[in-house]
């Protein structure tokens, strides 16, 4: 009941980011003279970031395999390895907005960078409280082991993780490969 | 230290504030000074503000429904009585930007806290109760739900004396409500509530969608669920789809506003129309979150008075779940003038006539229940026919409005105004009214009182048609909304009985709180000690009034439609079950209460940019929410000696 409950809160957050997505096709074009063009973005440098947020979600996996088999040491080592990828993640985005807006490429220039700053960053601050719940779990299963409320939320902290990453998938399709093709 | 807040910000020179903002610190000091003198703050803590039970949640929702309605009528009041007045050289007594924020602050408030509440009070009453379940799903979310909307109304309310409120409307277009052109708090008052009532409401839809999917008792498949347990299912599936569309779009008008990003500006590209777009993607099926209950309402009320099935109740439920689809596309009629052009205003036109026929598939199957039935002309059921009639206006006026030219002439006039308060009074306020009615004595365990009922129902009928009617007419005329003075003197008449409409209402509302008083002090004659008052068709009327916190001993299996009504065709009388088990539930908790006090003062600092406090708040609300995940105790099991001993105290008292 629970796994359901969190899922439909997913589609809920799936609309979220499904206006985001809206605005940001709608207000692409609307540079207005400003910097900000389509070739600012690093394209190896984003797969790279890619990478990192792909592989937590295999790894994410893994940790749930293990939960299946009642291992809860394998469990915490997927989870730690989970963290640090997602952890990369977050560090390679806050420093790609960081040398943007350092270059005059902040949200605040045109209408394309703002909703550009806000699609990206709310799929970051997403991350970010998916990493933060990670540590609160991390905590829990060393506390209480698997047991039925443990097992539950990793359930649902997987889902929200997966879901994240298609999202991101949806994010490095429209943002950055057809920013890349101009 | 306090960002933007100075003394300055309380408004000392309007007297009108001055004396509300006296009453209320006065009252709410009264009230807190009544509590502790009577020594309750530990019943209120442990029985209310911290208990997860749905029907004391419904409850508290309703209260605040009726408090904002209080707050939202007053503002209409104000509105019909400057109009009155301030022809040609007079100018009234508000001055426009006081008038600009009283007409913000009643659209907000009528719909997201009073309109809203009062539905979401209602299926936490009784759709639990509807499929034999104990409780909701999720019961501390379904607290937190409630107090994040309480924090937003009361957020709302902080903005009366402490600063100023919105002076854009009730959606808040850009770029008027951009920074530039309202770089004042009061359209950072309007986003925060917003925001945080608007998270309320979307966990409460995740909450009530599980709830029926998986709680039902067994054997009510879905073709057997009570009407209005289907209609607030689609009105939850609406809530889920549309709210996370309106928190998206106020959180990019935040950062517009925050953080001077560019959506919707002006200048450097944004896009005023974008907002427009995606606000009316979430507010127009919004109103079907608003209608759709109560169109279960009155199947249930009706059915109820006519004594007889619900006619046609396959077709209700496609009917319902056709809206539900269809609401979603017809957003642009709100805009026809945008300039789409005429491809685009003919689709959105003719959806918009297409989604009136499963609406009219509903009224039909209201007749014909009635027709040939032995109809009970009391209170709800007067509700119910008052709203066939003017709802079917309403209806009627907004088809017209769907026609794309006609609404050229129309869009943005008083006719429009007319039309949804047609729609929204005569639809949505009349049903929240008849299923408080209805569902009163199963709450409080005694009736209201039917004459006051009678007479709150004549006076809210006829005062409506004598508000809205005259601006039908004047909307004809070319005058448009939220006009604070007018020269036109073929006008003036119309307002004048207009206005007289809004004080013919205020007798109506004082009619119902006083039918509130007496029925209290009756409250013995009117008492309701079968749990079933009405001779009920449907299963909250099988337990006890008021029903005991476990709802029912046994759950109820259920072998058709109608349940109640088959069980008493069996000679079901209440009696002590055999079977019974000890009762899981829910423990309550202060986590809900307490983050939505939180959110209140998070809201406060973000308004009146005082960091650091933002922040604090920010990090307490995660920090309780952590806590409150390592709460392993929240739940428990009632023995079965005392749901024996509160059944028996119930068996004895209808005997």
């Amino acid at each position: 009941m629970t796994v359901l409950g969190f899922w439909i809160y997913l589609m809920s957050d799936c609309i979220v980011f499904a206006s985001l997505f809206a605005a940001y096709v709608t207000l692409s074009g609307s540079m207005s003279g400003n910097p900000g063009n389509a070739e600012m973005f690093d394209l190896p440098y984003v797969a790279m970031e890619t990478g990192c947020l792909l592989v937590s979600s295999f790894t994410y996996g893994l940790a749930i395999l293990a939960m299946q088999k009642g291992r809860s040491d394998l469990v915490m080592r997927w989870l730690g390895v989970t963290f640090l990828l997602g952890l990369t993640f977050i560090a390679m985005e806050v420093n790609e907005f960081h040398h943007m807006i350092a270059e005059g490429m902040g949200p605040g220039e045109n209408a394309f960078l703002s909703s550009f700053f806000t699609l990206v960053g709310t799929h970051g601050a997403h991350v970010t409280a998916g990493l933060i719940w990670m540590i609160v779990l991390m905590a829990q299963v060393t506390q209480w082991g698997l047991n039925e409320v443990t097992r539950t939320r990793l359930m649902c902290l997987s889902l929200f993780w997966h879901f994240l990453d298609i999202i991101w998938i949806g994010v490095f399709t429209v943002v950055y490969l057809r920013g890349a093709m101009g | 230290m306090f960002g933007k807040l100075t003394l300055d910000a309380i408004p000392l020179h309007e007297p009108i504030l001055v004396v509300t903002g006296s009453v209320v610190v006065l009252g709410g000091l009264a009230l807190l000074a009544a509590i502790s003198y009577f020594g309750k703050w530990r019943y209120l803590w442990d029985e209310w503000l911290t208990s997860v039970d749905h029907k004391r949640i419904g409850v508290m929702y309703i209260i605040l429904a009726v408090i904002m309605l209080l707050r939202g009528f007053a503002d209409a009041i104000m509105m019909r009585s400057q109009l009155a007045l301030s022809y040609g050289d007079s100018t009234g007594y508000l001055p426009p930007e006081h008038y600009d924020q009283v007409f913000t602050a009643h659209g907000v408030i009528m719909i997201f806290f009073m309109a809203m509440p009062f539905i979401v009070g209602l299926m936490n009453f009784v759709v639990p109760l509807q499929i034999g379940a104990r409780d909701v799903a999720f019961p501390y979310l379904n607290s937190l739900s409630f107090w994040l909307t309480a924090a937003g109304a009361v957020l709302i309310n902080i903005s009366l004396f402490i600063g100023m409120f919105a002076r854009v409307g009730w959606l808040a277009y850009p770029p008027l409500s951009g920074l530039e052109f309202s770089p004042d708090v009061g359209m950072d008052y309007y986003l925060w509530a917003l925001n945080i009532a608007g998270l309320g409401t979307l966990l409460a839809g995740v909450n009530f969608i599980v709830t029926i999917l998986k709680m039902r008792a067994p054997g009510m498949e879905l073709m057997r669920m009570p009407i209005f347990t289907w209609a607030s299912l689609c009105t939850n599936i609406l809530i889920v789809i549309s709210f996370p569309v309106l928190t998206a779009t106020l959180g990019m008008l935040t950062l517009d506003r925050y953080l001077d990003m560019h959506f919707f500006t002006n200048e450097a590209g944004g896009n005023a129309m974008l907002y427009v777009n995606l606000i009316w993607t979430w507010g127009h099926p919004e109103v079907y979150i608003l209608i759709l209950p109560v169109f279960g309402v009155f199947s249930e009320v009706i059915a109820t008075f006519s004594g007889k099935p619900l006619f046609g109740y396959k077709s209700m439920v496609y009917a319902t779940a056709a809206i539900t689809v269809m609401s979603f596309l017809v957003w642009v009629h709100h805009f026809f003038t945008m300039g789409a052009g005429g491809d685009v205003n003919a689709f959105f036109g003719i959806t918009t006539m297409l989604i009136s026929i499963p609406t009219g598939v509903k009224l039909f199957n209201w007749l014909f229940t009635m027709y040939r039935g032995r109809i009970r002309f009391e209170t709800p059921m007067l509700w119910s026919l008052a709203f066939m009639v003017t709802f079917t206006i309403g209806g009627m006026t907004g088809v017209l409005l769907a026609v794309p030219p006609a609404d050229f002439v129309l869009h943005n006039s008083l006719f429009l105004v007319a039309h949804f308060h047609n729609v929204i009074i005569g639809g949505v306020l009349f049903g929240c009214f008849a299923g408080y009615t209805y569902w009163f004595p199963k709450v409080f365990g005694f009736k209201l009182d039917e004459t006051l009922g009678r007479w709150s129902v004549v006076l809210w009928v006829t005062g409506f048609t004598l508000a809205f009617a005259p601006l039908y007419v004047l909307g004809l005329m070319g005058m448009t909304r939220r006009l604070s003075h007018y020269d036109v003197a073929a006008w003036h008449p119309w307002l004048i009985a207009a206005a007289c409409g809004a004080a013919i209402i205020a007798v109506g509302i004082a009619v119902q709180i006083a039918q509130l008083y007496v029925s209290i002090r009756k409250r013995a004659v009117l008492a309701d000690v079968t749990g079933d008052p009405w001779n009920g068709r449907t299963l909250e009327w099988a337990t006890a009034s008021p029903p005991p916190f476990y709802n029912f001993a046994v759950t109820p299996v259920v072998e058709g439609r109608d349940e109640f009504w088959i069980m008493k065709r069996k000679g079901w009388t209440r009696k002590l079950e055999d079977g019974l088990q000890p009762i899981h539930m829910p423990r309550n908790t202060g986590t809900g209460v307490i983050i939505g006090a939180l959110s209140v003062v998070f809201g406060f600092a973000m308004v009146w940019h005082i960091w650091w406090l933002a922040i604090f708040m920010a990090v307490a609300m995660v920090a309780a929410s952590i806590i409150h995940s390592y709460d392993t105790n929240r739940d428990y099991f009632v023995p079965t000696d005392e749901v024996e001993r509160i059944e028996g105290e119930q068996i004895a008292q209808a005997a």
